[in-house]
């Protein structure tokens, strides 16, 4: 699914530069539910960013469903987001003057679907979510688990073969938190390819591997016995 | 593109980003119809001083110049200085066949006379005068006609009067034409009743009889008043001036160099400044136009640049989910065009109010210092057009600029 080897990347500070991966090695399975862990500085975040095509490696290969993902431009780049990737962000990044709907339906409009089966598909997703009485509703009228839910619906709209979540569940409370996580493992179960980027150790125990990165280099890589959300709440 | 321009997701995003925008739409909005204003608000007034302006010169040949004889202050050919100038008749046939670049010209003669309707009177100038004036100062007539070639001939006692002549000497709806009318205690009968128009030039004449009549009447002999001389369109009539003027010396025995023996007023020159006046205002009119217009669709470019920067997190997550940096500049480019284009209409829709306000306030009446004041279409279009343009170009720059963020950077921007 998923295979990354020998990955460097560093950002120039300054004159200098700071060296931030330093050599990536990493396979991910289809099905799988990988927590990466790691303390701020990293490279935990750098490297999410890069398996989301969202920045790119300075040397290494990266294959993502068999595509070498490499030199692409802005354009292939945006194609390939929307067709592989599904994001899930911290801050859930809603497009706050659209409502529930449309922002499940706004990467659809981007793969060029006409505007009755972006609201089927939309539709669909919001009610998988449980979220559909809520179709009309804007983001600020929202609660804040409400609205992650609503990000993993626009994640899943575009059917991607790939989740990435960012630390999914950072500005959530516990409860909460645990509700978002118990979805996300029901998703694993269905068969999703689900990558968590976390700091928080109960969040990373319920995934199934665990990858800890430290300054730039993965320290453990380890399958772990999966804690179920639903047991916790 | 025409399909993306048809789409109504297109429009809803357009509609969605303003309507949450609200504030940056209403000022940029205000920018750019300000400048379309303010634009056709100018040229409006513009115009309609010109046609004013030409409103009051369009009854005179411009391109004229009158010469009346003076006294000379230079001694020359055994003359004595301070001699009365006389012109005659004959000086105007030999300047219409010597001077070059001449088309007309009209020998004038002018006298103050009692003038007698039944027990009604007043004093007025009484012009001798040939068919030709009306050709070099158009008269409006009301009714009847003008002195025409056969009462020269007969010596003819007819006049035609002012109106000014009519309401004194005629009770109210009293057909003239006709009618006796006493000039100097000879009877004269008037042909025709004139409208006096919006500008005097030179001496008032209210009432024209026929010049060879003026002449046998008081006794004048040969000798003219002054003259009125009208050059062909394409010569200078400075240069006319100076010709006639020189010859008119030589023809009297007058000093070169004495330029007091001729007093003269140049109506092309006085005209030509006029003109050149108006086209400087003119210009001034398109160049702060076009320049408010310019600093209207800069507002516009400013209030992009700073709601993409504000936008930059929602860039990056369309970007994340897909969109490509085409997607998102023609988003923007369309909203720009679209912004300058409504604002742009409606500035057009309200000049156009301003106009027609001007109109009502100014424009009416025989003096009004408006006429007609109005802006072709074509330029409208044009100004539209180049609004148009300018908001593309100008949409471009936010547009390079959201896109040229890298999505990641986009998206941490909190």
């Amino acid at each position: 699914m998923l295979k990354i080897s020998q990955l460097h990347k560093s950002y120039p500070i300054g004159d200098s530069s700071l060296h931030v991966l330093k050599g990536i090695d990493l396979n991910v399975e289809s099905g799988e539910m990988v927590a990466i862990m790691g303390s701020s500085g990293s490279g935990k975040s750098t490297l999410l960013n890069i398996i989301g095509i969202l920045d790119e490696a300075d040397s290494g290969e990266y294959t993502l469903d068999g595509v070498e993902i490499k030199n692409l431009n802005e354009k292939k780049a945006a194609i390939y987001r929307n067709k592989f990737l599904g994001f899930i962000f911290q801050s859930f990044n809603l497009i706050n003057y659209k409502n529930a709907l449309e922002n499940v339906a706004l990467p659809l409009y981007y793969q060029g679907l006409k505007r009755k089966e972006r609201q089927e598909k939309a539709k669909f997703h919001l009610k998988k979510v449980g979220l559909l009485d809520w179709a009309h509703h804007l983001p600020s009228e929202l609660s804040g688990g409400q609205k992650q839910r609503v990000a993993i619906a626009r994640a899943l709209a575009a059917e991607p073969k790939l989740l990435l979540a960012d630390e999914p569940t950072g500005a959530l409370d516990m409860g909460t938190s645990y509700e978002i996580m118990e979805f996300l493992q029901q998703l694993n179960d269905e068969g999703k390819t689900i990558l968590i980027v976390t700091h928080e150790e109960d969040i990373a125990k319920m995934c199934k591997r665990i990858v800890r990165l430290r300054d730039g280099v993965i320290m453990e890589d380890k399958k772990v016995k999966q804690v179920r959300a639903g047991q916790n709440v | 593109m025409i399909k993306f321009l048809f789409d109504r997701d297109t429009w809803q995003e357009v509609y969605d980003s303003m309507s949450k925008n609200k504030l940056r739409t209403v000022i940029t909005m205000i920018g750019v119809w300000w400048g379309i204003l303010l634009l056709i608000g100018l040229l409006g007034a513009a115009r309609g001083m010109e046609n004013s302006f030409n409103r009051i010169f369009g009854d005179f040949a411009t391109n004229s110049v009158f010469i009346i004889g003076g006294t000379t202050s230079m001694p020359f050919k055994g003359f004595q200085e301070g001699k009365q100038v006389r012109l005659t008749l004959s000086d105007t046939e030999k300047i219409q066949n010597n001077v070059e670049g001449v088309e007309f010209v009209v020998p004038r003669n002018l006298t103050q006379s009692l003038v007698v309707r039944n027990l009604l009177s007043g004093t007025f100038g009484v012009a001798g005068d040939f068919p030709l004036l009306d050709q070099v100062q158009k008269k409006k007539l009301l009714h009847g006609r003008f002195i025409n070639q056969s009462d020269i001939d007969n010596r003819r006692k007819v006049a035609v009067i002012s109106e000014d002549v009519y309401k004194q000497l005629f009770e109210k709806d009293v057909n003239a034409i006709g009618e006796l009318i006493q000039i100097n205690s000879s009877n004269y009968m008037v042909v025709g009743v004139f409208d006096v128009g919006n500008i005097q030039l030179g001496p008032s004449d209210d009432i024209h009889i026929p010049f060879t009549t003026f002449q046998q009447t008081y006794n004048r002999g040969d000798r003219i008043g002054w003259m009125m001389i009208t050059g062909k369109p394409e010569f200078n009539i400075v240069q006319i001036e100076q010709d006639a003027k020189l010859m008119l010396k030589n023809i009297h025995k007058i000093h070169p160099e004495d330029d007091r023996a001729f007093r003269s007023f140049n109506l092309g020159q006085a005209f030509g400044r006029m003109t050149g006046f108006l086209i400087g205002m003119q210009f001034l009119t398109w160049f702060v136009g076009i320049a408010t217009l310019i600093a209207g669709v800069f507002a516009i470019g400013n209030i992009l640049l700073i709601t993409v920067k504000e936008r930059t997190k929602e860039i990056g997550v369309r970007r994340a989910l897909g969109a490509t940096p085409f997607e998102i500049k023609r988003q923007i480019v369309v909203e720009a065009v679209f912004l300058t284009l409504i604002a742009g209409l409606f500035g057009i829709l309200t000049g156009g109010w301003i106009l027609i306000a001007l109109d009502a306030a100014f424009g009416q009446g025989p003096d009004a210092t408006l006429v007609n004041a109005s802006v072709s279409i074509l330029v409208v279009f044009v100004a539209l057009l180049i609004l148009v343009a300018l908001g593309t170009l100008i949409g471009l720059i936010p547009a390079f600029k959201a896109t040229s963020i890298k999505p990641i950077e986009a998206l941490r921007e909190e």
